[in-house]
C-alpha cells in the first residue's frame, strides 16, 4: 500500500507508531451523527488524527449480483437505488451501455430531456450533500436552506416523472414519458429561481470568515495525489485537473452545449466544498441553453422489442454524476440479463483519499473534511 | 419478543388508589405533620400589625380584606419569595423558558421554516411543556462502568451552580436580589469558575470516551476564555470602585459604561458566548465531532436538568451584561399620570354587606411600596417616585434589555459554523486578552484624566 498512498508531513511530536495509552482509538459510527452508513476507525493523539480507517461496507446491497438475473428493462429501478437522490445520473452510464448493446438510436428530443433531467438531478444531489455539509460544520441554517430550496427541483422533476425522489426516467431508447405541455416555461422559471437563491448561499456560508478560517488549509491535496489517488469528480477538479466527463467524453448531446468546467486551484475542504456549488451554477445554464436548443416536437422514445437482447460483447460507458466519474460496464452473452454487470463510482475512488487527508488533521476537521469529498456511504458499497 | 402491556382492569386501578392514598396518609400523618411542626416552632414569623404571624392566623387574614395586603407584602419580603419566586428561580426560569421558545421560532424564522406549531395551538406555545414531559417520562440510562454518585450529581449540580449564579443578580432597585454581596462581582467570578469542572467531573464519571473528549474541551474553554472573561469587567471595577453588583448599577443612573467602554462590551460577549457553549463556541457538544460531547451519556430528566441549567445560565449571563454595561434597571421612570383624588381618596371596595371595608389608592400602589405612606409624600412633593413605582418601572427596563441581549446570543447560531479548537486559544489569548488590557487602559485614563470617577461628571 506503501506505494499507492503517498506518505504524508505530520505535525512534529506525535506518537504514530506504538500504541498504547496516549492513543485513543475512537469508532466514528456507524451510530455516530457525523459518519453516515459507514464507520471510521479513528486514532489521535491529543487533538491530532494519527491514524484514521475508513470501513464501508454496511449498506452493501449487492446491485450488481441482482442485476445477473433481472432483464434489461426490470434493472432500471433497482440500478438507481445506491443513489436515490441523483438516480438520473447513476442509470445514465447503464442506459448508455445497453443501447450501445441493442443497437437503438435515440430520439434527439429525448436526448435533451435526458440532460435537463440529469442537470436537475445533480443539482438536487448537490443541496442535499450541501445541507449535510453545513450541519457537519455546525452551520444549521445552511442545512435548512438547500434543503427547502431542493423542493423546488423535486416539484420540477415530480411534474416530469411523476416520482419525487426515485424516478426510473431514462430507459433504453430515451425516456419514459414526455415532458408536460408548459414544461420548458415552468423549467425556466424554476432554474431562474433557483440560481438566485443558490447565488444567496455566498452571503452566508462560502463568504463567512469562521467557515474560511476552518476550512481553509485543512486536508490539503495537491494535483499530483488527487490524479495518482484516484479521484474523480469536485476533488479532482478542486485539486487543480481539469476534467469532466460531460466535456472530456460528450455523452449525449453535452457536445452541443457550452459546459464549463470549474476547477479551483488549492485542494483544500473550502475548494473541494465550493466546487459542487459552481457545478450547480453551471448546471442551471446547461439546463437554459438546453432549453433553448430542444426540438420543441418529435418522439421521445425508440421502443425496444419485448424482452430485448444484448448482442455477444462488452461494453463501457460513463458519466459525470454528482460526485463524480459514474461508469456502467456490462458484459453481454446474446441473453436477455447482462452476463455481468459492474458499477464504478465516484464514492468508493474519492474514500481513497480519507485516510490520506484525516492523517494529522484536527480531530475538529474530522467531519468538514470526511464531507468535502463528496462521498456518499451507500453508492460506495453498491 | 415485544413485551405487551397488561390489560387495564377497573378494580385493580382502584385497588391501586386505595394502597397509595394508604400509605400517603399513614407517612403525612405520622412523619409528615410531625417535621411541618417542628420546622413552624424553629421559624421566625413575621410581626403584622404588632400581632405574631401563626398558621392559624394567616388563615383567618387571608379572608379578612384589610388584612390581606400587609400579609401578601410580608410574604413579598420574607427570604423564601426572594429565592423561589421573584428576583430568583422562578423568574429565571421564566425568562428561561421564553428564551426557548423565542430561540426556536426565531431560528425557525431565519432557516424559513415554520417552528414548532401545534402543541399548545398558538404557534406551539407548550412545546416546550410537552419536552418536558416526554423528558421526565423516558428512562434514565447509566452507562455500566460510570462512577455513578458523581454522574448523578452532576446534572443537580449544574442547576444547582446555575441557581446560585442567578441568585447574585440583582433585578430591581430596592435590593431586590437574592444575595446582595459586597463582592458580587467576585462571587460570579467563582460560580463562573465552577461550571467547567462540573463538566469534567461528569464528563469523566460517565467513562465513556466522547463526553471525556467533551470535557477536555470545556476545559480548554474555560483556559482559553475564562482569563478575558474577568479581565473584560475590571473596567467597570476601576471606574466604579466597587465590587457590589447593585452599586455598579446605582452609577449607571446617567449613562450606561458601554458608551465609554464599547470594547471591554463586545470582549465580554464574545466571552460570554464561549461560557454558555453556543454556537460558534459549542465545541464541548459539538455533534459532527464527538456525538454530543459531554452530554453525551445523559438521558431522560437528567439531560433536561442539564438544558435547564444551561437556560437559566443564559439568562443570568445576558442579566450580568445589563447590569455591568447597560445600566442595568435604570431608565427613565415610566408611570401612568394618576387622577389626584384617586390617590388622595382612594376608591372604597365595599365588602359583601355594602361597607367599605377597604380603600384602594392606586392600582399596586400599597402592595408594592416599601413604606405604606410613601405616595402621601409624593403628593406632598417630598419624594419624586415611590419605591413601587420605581420596582415596576426598573424590572420593565431590565427585563426589555435582558431580552435584547438574549436576542443577541441567540442570533450567531443562525449565522455561524462551529470554530476549531486551536482556533479557540488563539482568539482568546492573542486577541480578545489584548482588547481586555486596552479597555482597562482606557478606563484607567478616564479616572486619572479625571473625565469619570471622583471629580468628574458621574
Amino acid at each position: 500500500m506503501t506505494e499507492v498512498i503517498p506518505t504524508k508531513q505530520m505535525p512534529p511530536g506525535l506518537q504514530v507508531d506504538k500504541v498504547d495509552d496516549r492513543i485513543m482509538t475512537l469508532n466514528v459510527g456507524p451510530q455516530h451523527p457525523g459518519s453516515g452508513h459507514m464507520r471510521i476507525i479513528v486514532k489521535i493523539d491529543g487533538d491530532y488524527i494519527v491514524d484514521a480507517d475508513p470501513d464501508p461496507g454496511y449498506v452493501h446491497r449487492g446491485e450488481e449480483k441482482m442485476a445477473e438475473a433481472r432483464n434489461y428493462i426490470t434493472n432500471i429501478p433497482h440500478l438507481e437505488r445506491p443513489v436515490i437522490h441523483d438516480s438520473c445520473n447513476i442509470l445514465y452510464p447503464y442506459v448508455l451501455g445497453v443501447e450501445d448493446l441493442v443497437g437503438i438510436e435515440v430520439p434527439e428530443r429525448a436526448k435533451y430531456v435526458r440532460v435537463i433531467a440529469a442537470e436537475l438531478n445533480r443539482c438536487i444531489y448537490i443541496q442535499y450533500w450541501l445541507a449535510i455539509y453545513g450541519i457537519f460544520l455546525g452551520h444549521s441554517t445552511m442545512f435548512m436552506w438547500p434543503a427547502g430550496d431542493r423542493e423546488l427541483l423535486i416539484d420540477l422533476m415530480e411534474k416530469i416523472t411523476g416520482a419525487r425522489v426515485t424516478h426510473a426516467y431514462f430507459i433504453p431508447g430515451g425516456v419514459r414519458n414526455d415532458v408536460p405541455a408548459n414544461f420548458e416555461d415552468v423549467c425556466l422559471r424554476q432554474v431562474n429561481y433557483f440560481e438566485q437563491r443558490i447565488k444567496e448561499y455566498a452571503d452566508i456560508f462560502y463568504d463567512n470568515p469562521i467557515l474560511k478560517a476552518r476550512t481553509e488549509d485543512t486536508g490539503v491535496l495537491s494535483r499530483e495525489d488527487a490524479i495518482r489517488l484516484g479521484t474523480t469528480g469536485s476533488v479532482l477538479r478542486a485539486s487543480g485537473v481539469d476534467y469532466d466527463v460531460r466535456v472530456k467524453e460528450p455523452y449525449d448531446v453535452y457536445d452541443e452545449l457550452d459546459v464549463h468546467t470549474n476547477v479551483l486551484k488549492s485542494g483544500d475542504s473550502y475548494a473541494r466544498s465550493k466546487v459542487p456549488w459552481l457545478d450547480m451554477l453551471e448546471s442551471c445554464n446547461i439546463i437554459r441553453q438546453a432549453l433553448e436548443k430542444m426540438p420543441k416536437s418529435g418522439s421521445i422514445r425508440t421502443k425496444l422489442k419485448p424482452n430485448p437482447k444484448g448482442g455477444l460483447g462488452e461494453v463501457y460507458r460513463r458519466v459525470e454524476s454528482g460526485r463524480g466519474a459514474a461508469g456502467c460496464y456490462i458484459i453481454s452473452k446474446e441473453k436477455p440479463e447482462p452476463y455481468r454487470l459492474k458499477l464504478s463510482v465516484g464514492s468508493f475512488r474519492n474514500l481513497i483519499a480519507l485516510p490520506y487527508l484525516l492523517k494529522g488533521e484536527k480531530l475538529g476537521n474530522m467531519p468538514a473534511v470526511y464531507w468535502s469529498l463528496n462521498y456518499w456511504p451507500v453508492e460506495a458499497d453498491r | 419478543m415485544s413485551v405487551i402491556a397488561p390489560k387495564f382492569r377497573l378494580g385493580y386501578f382502584l385497588k391501586g388508589i386505595f394502597d397509595n392514598a394508604f400509605w400517603i396518609l399513614t407517612i403525612v400523618t405520622l412523619a409528615g405533620i410531625p417535621a411541618i411542626q417542628i420546622v413552624l416552632f424553629y421559624m421566625d414569623l413575621p410581626v403584622i400589625d404588632g400581632e405574631l404571624l401563626t398558621a392559624f392566623l394567616a388563615f383567618t387574614w387571608l379572608f379578612n380584606p384589610t388584612m390581606q395586603i400587609p400579609l401578601i407584602k410580608s410574604l413579598l419580603y420574607s427570604d423564601l419569595f426572594r429565592i423561589v419566586v421573584f428576583p430568583g428561580f422562578g423568574f429565571a426560569a421564566l425568562i428561561a423558558a421564553g428564551t426557548i421558545f423565542v430561540e426556536r421560532k426565531m431560528l425557525a424564522k431565519l432557516q424559513l421554516r415554520v417552528g414548532p406549531f401545534y402543541c399548545g395551538k398558538i404557534e406551539g406555545l407548550l412545546q416546550l411543556a410537552g419536552d418536558g414531559l416526554k423528558l421526565i417520562s423516558k428512562e434514565i440510562i447509566i452507562p455500566a462502568k460510570a462512577d455513578k454518585p458523581l454522574f448523578w450529581a452532576a446534572p443537580v449540580l449544574f442547576v444547582g451552580t446555575a441557581a446560585a449564579f442567578v441568585a447574585l443578580i440583582p433585578v430591581a432597585p430596592g435590593g431586590w436580589v437574592v444575595a446582595d454581596l459586597d463582592v458580587g462581582l467576585l462571587a460570579v467570578f467563582a460560580v463562573i469558575g465552577f461550571f467547567p469542572i462540573i463538566t469534567i467531573l461528569s464528563a469523566w464519571s460517565a467513562n465513556s470516551k466522547f463526553p471525556f473528549i467533551g470535557g477536555i474541551r470545556a476545559l480548554h474553554q474555560m483556559v482559553s476564555f475564562e482569563i478575558p472573561l474577568i479581565l473584560s469587567l475590571l473596567g467597570v471595577v476601576i471606574l466604579t470602585g466597587t465590587l457590589n453588583l447593585s452599586e455598579i448599577v446605582e452609577s449607571q443612573s446617567n449613562f450606561p459604561w458601554i458608551i465609554f467602554m464599547p470594547i471591554g462590551a463586545i470582549v465580554f460577549f464574545t466571552t460570554m458566548l464561549a461560557e454558555l457553549e453556543r454556537i460558534p463556541f459549542d465545541l464541548p457538544e459539538a455533534e459532527s465531532e464527538i456525538v454530543a460531547g459531554w452530554l453525551t451519556e445523559f438521558s431522560g430528566m437528567m439531560y433536561g436538568l442539564v438544558q435547564l441549567g444551561s437556560y437559566l445560565k443564559l439568562y443570568a449571563f445576558a442579566a450580568l451584561f445589563v447590569i455591568i454595561f447597560l445600566g442595568g434597571w435604570t431608565g427613565p421612570v415610566f408611570w401612568p399620570p394618576l387622577e389626584t383624588e384617586l390617590i388622595t381618596k382612594g376608591t372604597p371596595i365595599p365588602n359583601y354587606a355594602g361597607d367599605p371595608v377597604l380603600t384602594v389608592f392606586a392600582p399596586g400602589l400599597p402592595l408594592f411600596d416599601a413604606d405604606p405612606n410613601e405616595w402621601v409624600k409624593q403628593q406632598q412633593g417630598e419624594l419624586q417616585y415611590t419605591s413601587g413605582q420605581l420596582l415596576i418601572s426598573g424590572v420593565i427596563w431590565f427585563v426589555l434589555k435582558t431580552v435584547a441581549v438574549i436576542f443577541f446570543i441567540l442570533l450567531p447560531r443562525g449565522v455561524f459554523p462551529r470554530i476549531r479548537l486551536d482556533m479557540l486559544l488563539h482568539i482568546g489569548w492573542y486577541k480578545l486578552i489584548g482588547l481586555a488590557f486596552v479597555n482597562i487602559f482606557i478606563a484607567l485614563g478616564l479616572v486619572y484624566a479625571g473625565v469619570l470617577g471622583p471629580g468628574g461628571i458621574m
